[in-house]
This record gives C-alpha cells, structure tokens and sequence, in this order.
C-alpha cells in the first residue's frame, strides 16, 4: 500500500470511529455525575438492582471532588446537557435553585417520605423552601480521639468540649519522641480544605465573614483570635508542615496512630474505626469544641442529587433519585453490607432505627449535625446562609485566595496580622466588584 | 593523561546520567509499586519498598468497577485520530513555511507557538458553547478536532525545523522533472524526512494521550479517555492511593510500551538538527 493510501484509510477509520459509530443507544440511559467517595462508589455497586426494577440503564461518570466541580459548573451553565443527574452540595444546590439551573424536587412520590429528610439538611438543599437537590449522605464535623492516649494523659474529654480544653489535652498528648501529635487539623489551602476548617472554627470564635452590609470581617478581634489560637495550638501540638495537611493526610496519620484528636467530616468515623486503622479499638467521639459563645465550630454538609434543567430524562432521573436516597435503598446496603455502612445523615429514621444506634459514632453524627444551622452560624447577624462557607457565587474564589493567605501564615511565611491584612483586602476588593458593596 | 581525563568525565556523566534518570523514573516506579500494596501499605510511615505482601487486589476492583477497554479504545481513537489530522494539516503549512517563506513567516510561527501560552481554562466557555452548538459534546469527533488544534502549532514548528534540513535543490530537481505540488510532497519530502515526521507523530501522540484538561471537561460517559479514568479513582476525601495508582499504571502501560519500542526514533528527531 502507498505511503497516500495508506493516510488516507487511517484517516478515514479514525473520523468514522471518532464521529460516534461506536454510541450506545441513550434512551433508556441516564448519566449520572458524582463524586468518588466511598458512599458513591458503593451505590455504583448497586445500580443493577435499580436497572432491573425500572429498566432505566445509568451511565457513571466519577470524578475528583473539584474536577466534578468545574465539569457539572460549565455543563449546567452552558446548558450541555451532558448530565441528567449531578451530585452538588450545599454550596450549589441555593445557588443554582435560585439561577433556575435546577428541576425542583416538589412532587417526590408519597413513598418517598420528603418530611424524614433531617431538618438541617433539607434546609440546606432548598431554596425559598423548595428543595432542589436529595440529600445522598450528609456529614457535620466532629472530634476524634484516642481513648488509650487521652486516658493515659490523666483527662477525661467532656461530650461537648472548649476549645481551651482541647489545646490541653493537645499539649498532654503529644510524644514528639514516640511521633505522636496531640492534635491534627486541615491547613491546606482551598476553600473546602482547610478554609472550611477555619471558618467553622471562627463561627465559635464569634468571627464572621461579613457584617450586614457584606464588609468584610478579618481585621476584627474575633478573626485574630481564631487564626492565633489555631496556629499556636498547631506549632505547640500538630504535625509537623500542618499548613498542607488536608482530609487525607490527617486520615492517614490518625490511622497510623500518629495523632491524639482529629477534628473533621463525620464520615471519616467509618475510616478511622474500619479495617484500615490501626486505632480503631481506641477511638472516641466528641462534638466539635466551642468557646462558651453559643456556636461551635461544626461545619454542615451533604452530598446530594440534582437534576439540571433542560434533561430530556426528567422523569427517569427523578425515579432513580427517590431510589437512590430512599430508605429503602439504606435497608439494601444494610442487608448486604452492615449497618455502619449504609449513608448517613440524611434521614431522620435512621437515626430511630435500634440497629444503627448500636453503631458507636452514630449518635454523635446526628448530634452534630443538629447542633449546625446554616441559617444561623454567626454569633453576631450575618447576611449568608452557610456554615463554612456563604452560598454567594463568589465565595469559592475568594475563600480560595485567603486560605491561601492563612496556609502561609501557618507555614510562618508571613504573620497572623499580614495574612489577615491580605484577607481583608481580597475579600473587600472581590465583593466591591461583585457589586455587594 | 587526556585519556584518563575523558574516562572519568565520562564516568560522572554516565553516573549524572543515571541519577537523573533515576529520578524522573522514580514517580512511575512508585506507582506501579504502589498498585500493589493494599491501602494501608500505600500509606505506611516509614514507606514500604519490597516488604509487603503484594497483592494483585487493586487491579481486580478497578477492573470490576470500570470499563477499562471503553477508556482505552477512547483514548486510541482520540490521541491517534487528533495525530493523524495534525500532520495532515501541518505538513502543507510546514512546507509552505520552509521552502516558500515570505517575510512574516518568522512571526507567524512565533504566534503559532504563543497560543500555547494561553490558559487552557480561558477558551473553557467559548469552546464549550461551541460543542454544545454543534452537539459535539461528549463525542470523539469533537475532541479529534480540539487535540489536534491545540497540538497543531508544536507540529507545525517541529516539522518546519525538519524540513529546513532538507535541501531545497532536491525539491527543485524534482519540479524540473515535472513533478506537481502534491506528488513533491508526498512522493519527495515525506519521504526523506520520515524520521522527522515519524518522531513529530509520536510525541504529538503522547501529549494527545496525556492531555487531562478538554478530555476531563468535554467528555461525559461515552467519549471518556484514560485521564477520566485515572480522575474517577481520585478522591480529597478518603484513601484510594493504591487504587489510584492501579488505574495510573493502567493508563500509562500502553504509552510506555509504545515509547520504550520508539525510543530510537523519538530521541533522533528530537535531537534532528540540534548538533551541526
């Protein structure tokens, strides 16, 4: 064959091959977006059962936390329709429901039971009291700590601790010589890293983001306060190089039996007591601490299915979303898998079920997460709505660029009051262009 | 004395060599390692080297829980497709620039190869609402065309700076003996710069293979290649290293293998015409 031929036929084969002649057939598909995360990953599992009971196929498409951020953002805003289901959270779901981006979820089928919803969590999904998105798992944050360690330090941790109990005990804890730490916390920049950390930390500190008219709040007291108890605690009692530790180095270092508390999701209790720890006989659970002010510095969150305005599967992908969040779904994953598996925190009958009472972090799951009010997580009046993070457009960037600032003041890159300065400054600057101000 | 001068210069750059190769090979050597640990090795303090139980685990669940051949046969169509159209569209140009230059060619190269300074996520919008327009969302086709856009400009320049090796009195030899445009490209350039094209294909196929950021946000289920693949095992919340490291290994087998038997030919035409 001729050098010309033979391009030629290569040519021809990939565009016929590109151009889609290998497609499935997508009428009876939907596609669903999500994120890999255990509980996810699991319900892929069970997607069979769900096609051989409808008949509806689902397609997965499984990506990176952010990376799912970015792609759902542009398809729902460019109206690609790439999607009939995305997984979004709390952060999206008000924001998105009130563009018109998202099909109401008003008319689930009696079965389906909307008012077992956890309170918080269908408050979180909703938009001027419409829910948008079903609530898959939800999660608070909580304390985690060795019973082994905090015993052997003499102390006793209290249901609800202070925050100045917590660097106590901190301090007892840590061996530098055995490679323990007392305490290990998100430093890592991002705004759902360690600047979530922070802000839910502050919320107890009496801090805010910003006041009524959305001034920003960092050159108040409140905010010095936070950044300095954080970082003192930390240099005194954390790991060494927190400033870029996030969900998973902490993981790792708890379940190497390297720190004495970790404060953070409540789903990383099935991590920290399953097969992969190496602590899991010694760990106990706590609230998240406060400071006497009235909040504490739990955060709420849920990873929840929404369906993008413009699906031509509306009706299919509302049925897999009943299937999918539904107690029945639960009783499934129970029966094949224990009750310390099953999704948790989104409805109010499970937390009533005596099987998954018997589950040693349940309870402090569902006291923590009743403990969080999005709606009212400031000590003083603010104008958002959110626990870690305020559900306006612009916050992901702007909490993006001061945890940055904050990471670098940890790592000792600058001090305290510059990073707070920056804070200020960024913060300001991004919400007078946005037109709050 | 010279000589013994040359042997131990020859010594350390064998040995600055190595350890640079060493190094860059030592991020591949640990994922594949790490594929073969359970989770709780991949995450070991002090890090485990050789002893633990190696297990095969990881590889199974991504097999079970992904369609690893769809990924693949995407990421052939798309890098392979997107290569194939490049050099079909670059070795025209290259030629004009190379033997008919005008007094802008310089520059228009120059721009040709600024567009690659370009943050990809600056264009997301415009190219996004043009796939959508023309359904090309989540198709092959779609990314054949987007790949070999952005990759057209690397293309164009290395098989410009091959070209220009040639003697341009061949070329006219063959137009005296009657020679048309088409067959002085196709039947006396290409074929004396088969190493340079061949090498420019095989890079060119490389970055198409490995680019993440227009796969990862043009793709949904159908169309999806090897970086999908890779980002669906990836998670900021829970430990899935050894699992992510598996599905890497997966992804990056095929192009290593390829590299490894085309070695020769990549280093020759990236070294073409660097040492006169």
């Amino acid at each position: 064959m001729s050098l010309k031929s033979t391009l030629c036929a290569a040519t021809a084969l990939s565009l016929i091959t590109a151009t889609g002649a290998f497609a499935a057939d997508p009428s009876a598909t939907i596609t669903v977006a999500t994120v890999n995360n255990g509980d996810m990953i699991r319900m892929q599992g069970y997607t069979d059962k769900f096609t051989e009971d409808t008949g509806i196929a689902v397609e997965w498409v499984t990506l990176e936390e952010n990376v799912l951020r970015q792609r759902v953002t542009t398809d729902i805003t460019t109206k690609g329709g790439a999607f009939d289901i995305m997984t979004i959270g709390m952060y999206e779901t008000p924001i998105w429901g009130s563009n018109g981006w998202l099909v109401p979820l008003d008319d689930l089928s009696e079965d389906y039971n909307v008012g077992d919803i956890l309170p918080a969590m269908a408050g979180g999904l909703s938009h001027d009291g419409t829910l948008y998105a079903a609530p898959f798992y939800g999660e608070s944050s909580m304390i985690m700590y060795r019973t082994d360690l905090m015993e052997a330090a003499g102390l006793e941790m209290p249901d609800a601790p202070t925050w100045d109990f917590i660097a106590e005990a901190a301090a007892a804890m840590t061996d530098r010589d055995a490679d323990i730490n007392g305490i290990c916390l998100r430093g890592k920049a991002g705004w759902g890293e360690g600047g979530a950390f922070i802000t839910a930390m502050s919320n107890s500190f009496g801090a805010r983001w910003f006041d009524m008219d959305w001034n920003a709040q960092f050159d108040t007291e409140q905010w010095a306060n936070t950044l300095n108890f954080y970082k003192n605690m930390m240099d005194a009692s954390g790991p060494t190089g927190y400033a870029t530790n996030g969900f998973n180095e902490n993981l790792s270092l708890f379940n190497q039996g390297k720190c004495g508390m970790w404060i953070d999701a409540t789903v990383a209790a099935s991590f920290v007591t399953g097969d992969d720890s190496t602590v899991a006989d010694s760990v106990g659970f706590a609230l998240a601490p406060d400071t006497g002010l009235g909040k504490r510095s739990n955060w709420l969150w849920a990873w929840a299915l929404a369906i993008p305005a413009g699906t031509q599967q509306e009706a299919e992908a509302k049925q897999f979303i009943e299937w999918a969040t539904s107690t029945g779904y639960i009783d499934l994953v129970a029966e094949n898998e224990g009750w310390a598996n099953v999704p948790p925190g989104a409805r109010t009958s499970l937390y009533e079920n005596p099987n998954y009472q018997a589950v040693p972090f349940a309870q402090m799951t569902l006291d923590s997460i009743l403990s969080a009010d999005p709606n009212d997580s400031t000590v003083e009046p603010s104008p958002y709505v959110g626990i870690q993070f305020a559900a306006i457009p612009e916050f992901a960037g702007i909490a993006t660029e001061v945890s940055q600032e904050f990471s670098a003041a940890y790592a000792g890159q600058q001090t305290i009051e510059e990073a707070l300065e920056k804070a200020q400054a960024i913060t300001n600057d991004a919400m007078e262009a946005a037109g709050y101000r | 004395m010279s000589r013994t001068v040359t042997k131990q210069r020859k010594m350390i750059t064998t040995a600055a060599a190595w350890t640079i190769g060493l190094i860059i090979f030592f991020p591949i050597y640990w994922t594949i390692l790490t594929s073969f640990k359970t989770e709780a090795q991949a995450i070991n303090d002090p890090p485990l080297f050789f002893a633990f139980d190696w297990t095969l685990e990881n590889y199974a669940l991504v097999q079970e829980r992904s369609d690893y051949m769809k990924f693949l046969w995407n990421s052939v169509i798309i890098a392979g497709g997107s290569t194939i159209l490049g050099i079909l569209v670059a070795i025209p140009a290259a030629w004009s620039m190379a033997f008919v230059p005008s007094k802008r060619t310089k520059d228009v190269l120059l721009w040709m190869l600024s567009t690659k300074m370009l943050p990809a996520v600056g264009v997301l919008y415009p190219i996004s609402l043009i796939f959508v327009e023309f359904n090309l969302l989540d198709t092959r086709g779609g990314l054949v065309v987007v790949l070999m856009l952005i990759n057209l400009p690397i293309i164009v320049w290395m098989l410009y700076t091959y070209f220009k090796e040639i003697p341009g009195e061949i070329l006219e030899a063959a137009r005296m003996d009657g020679a048309t445009l088409k067959e002085e490209i196709l039947y006396v350039l290409t074929p004396m710069a088969i190493p340079g094209i061949a090498s420019t294909i095989l890079l060119n196929f490389i970055l198409a293979w490995n680019e993440a950021f227009w796969t990862l946000n043009l793709t949904a289920a159908n169309a999806a290649p090897l970086t999908a693949f890779i980002a669906s095992y990836s998670s900021p919340e829970g430990l899935f290293f050894a699992k992510l490291s598996a599905a890497s290994t997966m992804a990056i087998t095929p192009i290593l293998i390829l590299g490894w038997f085309s070695q020769k030919q990549l280093v020759r035409g990236l070294t073409f015409g660097a040492v006169k």
